[in-house]
């Protein structure tokens, strides 16, 4: 029983069936294993490591350059609207409780989306699409997105960032 | 010291008991009573703010309710509850003495003070962080120093353990090797030293950073350093929660391990690996590599996992051989058909151990695949998952194990046996529920800690699912079977140590389990392992097709 001490020896052999379960876990184990390493090789959705050293204002300084070469194409809820060139990099920031500016891109084209924070940690969530990242004040993080469908996608935060978090919603229309 | 320890002889068990170590057991466990309590409180206005057609806080309130219900819950009732265990597992199992009551009782002190600190900055509207209180985001600083106190008194207790082995030893008060149930709660109690010297590490510096006197911390390190803590001490959880396992199973089925090579083995591979996965909550996070996060997130090759494998067969085997030794031994499952279901302990057990393993498991695993948690990270997803473990998983363990510290340590008489089973089967009927509407609300991008998913008050309106709603619905339903198997377990627990019959000095007053008779023959598993392989068809379809949903979102590297 579990709570008596044990007498001689206890190092034993171990029973054919239990002998089948450990190998079959163990070679589980090595498959979970293999599938991340597989992905990044052959998979199209992996975690980007372009990572970057900011302050809140050089990344600031950024994305109003980005805001003042446009196109811009319109406002949404008082956000500029500007439709990215696929040739240049796109700027976007999180601060309490906004996502800043609103992006239109095409689909099937591939962009580089530089994501910071100008305060706390924030969640960038892609809405209804499920897709999600963190954004971190001090840290610029570059992902490399090609929408594959086109609509209406929502920014939605995702970690709590104050009083307004759930107010803090941007948007990304894919033509 | 050791002239003045009083002893007691356990009548039902035979066990010594140093009357210093029931009473550090019971002032645990009645803490860790309390914080549960305080926990339910804001569960329930967690949940029916959370359940839309509710929406009964208003955000200011919700976030405080939230923040209050995660520390109450997945700290301070798991670790005084834990402490208590160890103070049985140490002690009590080895006969020995606990090596210094005192300090035993500072250790007390601060992990009560620490945890009123606390409690007292969420409720005076002075942390609205979260658990996690993400730097920069900033509390007061009593709330920083609150955790400090607490993580040294439950190393305090943590110590107290290691001290009282090594009396235990020295004393000779036993002879061979240590049980399985002190084994176990000594891989828990490593475990811990390691998580708590994390939270030293972050809380230390963010409490001088609150004061002023540090002028930044980083937010990436932050999160790094502070997961050691926070997803470490859930690791605490699973050894003590699987200990608890192979206790039950003893006390209720007279259970024998099948062989202690392999479970001490599996308990050996969590010390080694199983803190890795605090990466977990770091997948889509900035400042580390792909490669740092795939080790780190599969516990080194997922040897912690072949672990929970390990004991996820063991346990049930170690049933089923006490089972078919007591003639059991029909067909396939008569040992588990006629198991003692009526015995909270034993439903206990059972309940905890597959729904941990098969909801909570599986699900973490999956959700921890480092591009998985693409589709998963800061959803409900992972509440609903955690709900899995730590609730359906260890709760439900320590609530099964409360129903014999009660006649055992407490010495009182449950007030009803009929009414502690039917709070297990609530409970955990009403959690399996509950976690089903959460997780799969949480695959419609629906985010965790988030006031209002209608986003009334924001600029834009993302169109939210009517099957999300549909989900969300669901967990609040499950949610109020729960909260009223959770509410049970407290009225139990208190009614009975409070109003039980005093349980008398007579052998067999608490019903036990006898050990079958071993005659030495070879006993098969054959149920066991047919159970085994249904848990690993459930965990590969699962795993591959959040794989395959994965591979349907937008192209992201």
């Amino acid at each position: 029983m579990s709570l008596q001490t044990l007498q001689g020896v206890w190092w034993k052999k171990v029973d054919a069936s239990e002998k089948v379960w450990l190998g079959i876990a163990l070679i589980w184990c090595l498959i979970l294993f293999a599938m991340m390493p597989l992905w990044h090789l052959k998979g199209g959705q992996n975690p980007s490591f372009e990572t970057y050293r900011t302050t809140a204002e050089q990344y600031m300084e950024k994305v109003e350059a980005f805001v003042e070469a446009g196109p811009k194409v319109g406002e949404d809820q008082g956000l500029p609207v500007i439709a990215a060139d696929p040739a240049k990099d796109v700027y976007m920031l999180g601060r309490m409780w906004q996502w800043y500016p609103a992006l239109k891109l095409k689909k099937g084209q591939t962009y580089r989306v530089h994501l910071s924070s100008m305060d706390l940690v924030h969640g960038f969530s892609l809405f209804p699409l499920n897709l999600n990242f963190m954004v971190l004040p001090g840290y610029e993080y570059v992902l490399t997105i090609t929408p594959t469908t086109s609509g209406e996608v929502f920014v939605v935060c995702n970690e709590f960032c104050g009083i307004g978090h759930h107010q803090m919603v941007g948007k990304i229309t894919v033509e | 010291m050791a002239t003045q320890a009083v002893f007691r002889t356990c009548a039902q068990t035979g066990l010594k008991v140093h009357d210093q170590a029931e009473r550090l057991i019971k002032f645990h466990a009645v803490a860790g009573v309390f914080a549960i309590l305080f926990g339910g409180i804001a569960a329930v206005l967690v949940l029916l703010t959370r359940w839309p057609a509710v929406h009964l806080l208003d955000p200011t309130s919700f976030y405080r309710a939230l923040t209050f219900h995660g520390i109450n819950m997945l700290i301070f009732w798991i670790i005084f509850f834990e402490i208590a265990v160890l103070y049985f597992a140490g002690p009590i199992v080895l006969g020995g003495r606990v090596a210094w009551p005192r300090v035993g009782w500072l250790g007390f002190l601060l992990m009560v003070a620490g945890s009123l600190l606390i409690d007292i900055a969420i409720l005076a509207g002075r942390a609205d962080v979260m658990m996690t209180s993400y730097a920069p985001l900033q509390a007061v600083s009593y709330f920083y120093l609150g955790w400090i106190l607490f993580a040294v008194g439950a190393l305090v207790g943590v110590c107290n353990f290691f001290a009282s082995l090594v009396v235990a030893r020295a004393e000779r008060t036993y002879q061979g090797t240590i049980p399985l149930v002190t084994f176990g709660a000594a891989t828990a109690a490593i475990i811990a030293v390691v998580t708590l010297a994390h939270g030293a590490i972050i809380y230390i510096p963010t409490w001088l950073w609150s004061l002023g006197i540090i002028q930044t911390i980083d937010p990436g390190i932050y999160r790094l350093v502070w997961w050691g803590l926070g997803h470490s001490s859930q690791q605490i959880n699973v050894a003590a929660m699987v200990t608890i396992w192979y206790l039950l199973a003893t006390l209720t089925v007279g259970a024998t391990p099948v062989n202690e090579k392999v479970c001490r083995s599996a308990f050996l591979l969590y010390i080694l690996f199983i803190n890795l996965a605090s990466a977990h909550h770091l997948l889509v996070d900035p400042q580390v590599s792909p490669a740092w996060k795939i080790w780190n997130t599969s516990y080194g090759m997922y040897l912690a996992v072949l672990a929970s494998m390990v004991h996820g067969m063991t346990v049930p085997a170690s049933v089923e051989v006490a089972q078919r030794k007591k003639g059991l031994t029909k067909g396939l499952f008569e040992w588990l058909a006629k198991a003692p279901w009526g015995n909270p302990g034993f439903a206990a057990l059972a309940l905890s151990l597959v729904l941990f393993g098969f909801i909570g498991g599986i699900t973490g695993v999956t959700f921890g695949a480092e591009q998985v948690n693409i589709i998963s990270h800061n959803t409900l997803r992972i509440t609903g998952h955690f709900h899995a473990t730590v609730v359906a998983g260890t709760t439900i363990a320590f609530m099964g194990l409360t129903y014999f510290v009660v006649p055992l340590i407490f010495r009182r008489q449950l007030i009803s046996q009929k009414l502690a089973t039917t709070q297990i089967y609530l409970f955990a009927i009403g959690m399996t529920i509950f976690i089903g509407g959460m997780t799969t609300a949480g695959s419609y991008a629906i985010p965790r800690r988030h006031w209002d998913v209608q986003f009334a008050s924001s600029p834009f309106q993302p169109p939210v699912e009517a099957a999300a709603f549909a989900f969300l619905g669901i967990m609040g339903v499950g949610g109020l079977f729960a909260l009223a198997g959770g509410a049970l377990y407290v009225l139990i627990t208190v009614g009975s140590v409070l109003f039980g019959r005093r349980v008398p000095d007579t052998p067999g007053a608490v019903a036990l389990a006898a050990l079958p008779q071993d005659r030495g023959q070879h006993v098969p598993i054959k149920g066991t392992m047919v159970l085994v392989f249904v848990f690993l068809a459930a965990f590969v379809i699962y795993y591959y097709l959040n794989w395959k949903w994965l591979a349907a979102i937008w192209i992201v590297k």
